[in-house]
């Protein structure tokens, strides 16, 4: 294989849940230090540290140096919605990849447990008098008086554009999405949430924004992820058993959103998605027939369906039909989210960009004990954060 | 709040224009056509500067709709936030006039541009909304 390239060498996620007596430095220090102990180095191999808390007040790498070893090597805080783990792990691997160090490490940390909306959850009151302020010289907030800023009112109607353009989904398809993944949970003991639910449960459950009601929604929570990556040169120097573990990144892809009409006024998830997964089945020299599984962005239910499209798993237009193949459940052609995803594993935001590479390390090293998938060779993980940011690394087991 | 002299109205983003025929307004580039319904600094699709004036049509079909029923405190729920194709120019807004429930609200319906009060201001200053309802 090529000499440039880079691999996993050691990664960890903590449980995702309720952490009351842990702060971040405590859980990204957790998640780092194991990362390190699975890759079997320490601190002092370390060329870079990028890390990232997005809704923190900035400065997690230092603070995670003061506790797990300060050796004075760059560190990058990294910031970049729910792509912050994906951007740092980028990061990482950008580092060695140009040469300035042999060994990187990446951590993303977020406590978010009993968060509720993270965005327009809070509506300025109104000025005593109306002026107007802003680039759209608003008098007052714009929130719930022209459209949506809450999260699972944009995925929403992300997932409804959707079905009016290609049409055959409706509101039991996406419930029958979030079953899946609810089911899926039940085998991984790291999930914040490992329950089944039934289609009637998800479906009558508390309506949040049509048509995704609460167990369609992602579920905050606190937790991290850590990973080590290592040039391919230094890994030949490893032991037999760290080259054997290791797994290689045959991808790493990080685009933003090229410019597109509708995308002013609804976030446009699918183009930036696609460009990027055009690239990385490029950049890997695999396609998605090849691949035995995949950790894609369900923040949402209605997310999930867009994507099964824009990272190519089916034909343009025939998401839905693809899910209802059965294609997408871990018995199913392409196994999607099989660790619970968003909606169950939970989503404590800058962690999920590690956390959904380690699950698909785990499988490609088959680790995954209840619920591996047998003989996993090539996976994909994928993150989108709003504004946009969409990162995809393709994953490869290692030959040795 | 009661004054004597008639009460003034504003818009309640700039990009409504009212008057007889309310209807909004974009920043057109007048190099390749991207439309906005912000101030930009330049253009994000072809990085030119100038741009002009162009109404939008007041007619549409409803692309995208989510009815919200969990928002922020103050915020009136359940209500239907909609994307709404106007002859080209994706817009967003509310939806009005219509039973917030996936029986009446469905895509692809076709819906018209209508004005909402919004309330007055300390002065007596009136802010008008906009908003879509089922077409005619």
């Amino acid at each position: 294989m090529a000499s440039d390239s880079v691999w996993i060498l050691g990664i960890n996620m903590t449980k995702f849940g309720k952490h009351a007596d842990k702060d971040t430095v405590d859980l990204a220090s957790q998640a780092a230090m194991a990362a390190l102990a699975d890759a079997g180095v320490s601190m002092s191999d370390m060329g870079v540290l990028a890390a990232g808390c997005l809704m923190g007040g900035g400065g997690i790498a230092q603070q995670l140096q003061k506790q797990i070893g300060q050796t004075g090597i760059p560190a990058y805080n990294v910031s970049n919605a729910c792509a912050t783990g994906a951007t740092a792990l980028r990061v990482a691997i950008m580092s060695v990849k140009s040469g300035e160090c042999d060994m990187g490490l990446a951590v993303g940390v977020e406590k978010l447990s009993g968060a509720g909306l993270l965005a327009g959850g809070n509506r300025k009151s109104d000025s005593p008098n109306w002026t107007p302020a802003g680039r759209y010289g608003a008098v007052a907030g714009t929130d719930g008086r022209i459209g949506t800023d809450t999260m699972p009112g944009v995925f929403a109607q992300v997932g409804m554009e959707y079905a009016h353009k290609y049409g055959g989904v409706d509101f039991d398809t996406f419930a029958k999405i979030s079953e899946k993944n609810h089911a899926h949970s039940t085998l991984n003991p790291l999930a914040a949430y490992s329950k089944r639910f039934t289609l009637d449960e998800i479906k009558n459950d508390m309506m949040i924004s049509y048509p995704n009601t609460r167990p369609m929604c992602s579920a905050n929570c606190d937790g991290a992820a850590a990973a080590v990556v290592v040039s391919d040169a230094k890994l030949k120097t490893l032991s037999l058993e760290q080259q054997r573990r290791a797994v290689k990144i045959s991808a790493s892809i990080l685009t933003s959103d090229p410019w597109q009409e509708a995308c002013q006024v609804l976030p446009d998830v699918n183009t930036l998605t696609r460009r990027a997964a055009e690239q990385a089945y490029a950049q890997a020299g695999v396609g998605p027939e090849d691949l035995d599984l995949v950790e894609l962005h369900d923040c949402f239910a209605t997310a999930e369906l867009v994507h099964y499209d824009n990272l190519m798993l089916c034909a343009p237009g025939e998401a839905g039909s693809f899910f209802d193949s059965g294609a997408t459940w871990r018995d199913g052609k392409t196994p999607v989210n099989v660790s619970g995803g968003l909606q169950s594993k939970g989503h404590p935001i800058a962690a999920t960009g590690i956390a959904n590479i380690w699950e698909v390390c785990h499988h490609l090293r088959g680790e995954a004990g209840d619920r591996q998938i047998e003989g996993a060779k090539v996976g994909l993980a994928h993150v989108i954060g709003l504004g946009s940011a969409c990162g995809i690394h393709i994953l490869e087991k290692s030959a040795a | 709040m009661k004054t004597d002299r008639v009460s003034e109205q504003i818009p309640f983003v700039d990009y409504l224009q009212l008057g007889d025929h309310p209807h909004l307004v974009a920043n057109e580039c007048t190099s390749c056509g991207a439309r906005y319904f912000d101030r930009r600094n330049a253009c994000a699709s072809c990085f030119k500067t100038e741009f002009k004036k162009v109404d939008i049509a007041t007619a549409g079909t409803l692309k995208a709709f989510t009815i919200v029923a969990f928002a922020a405190p103050g915020i009136p729920v359940p209500f239907v936030s909609a994307i709404v194709d106007c002859d080209g120019t994706s817009v967003r807004g509310n939806l009005t006039n219509i039973e917030p429930d996936p029986e009446h609200v469905k895509l692809g319906m076709k819906v018209q541009l209508t004005t909402v009060p919004v309330g007055a201001d300390e002065a007596g200053t009136e802010a008008i909304n906009f908003a879509f309802e089922p077409a005619a």
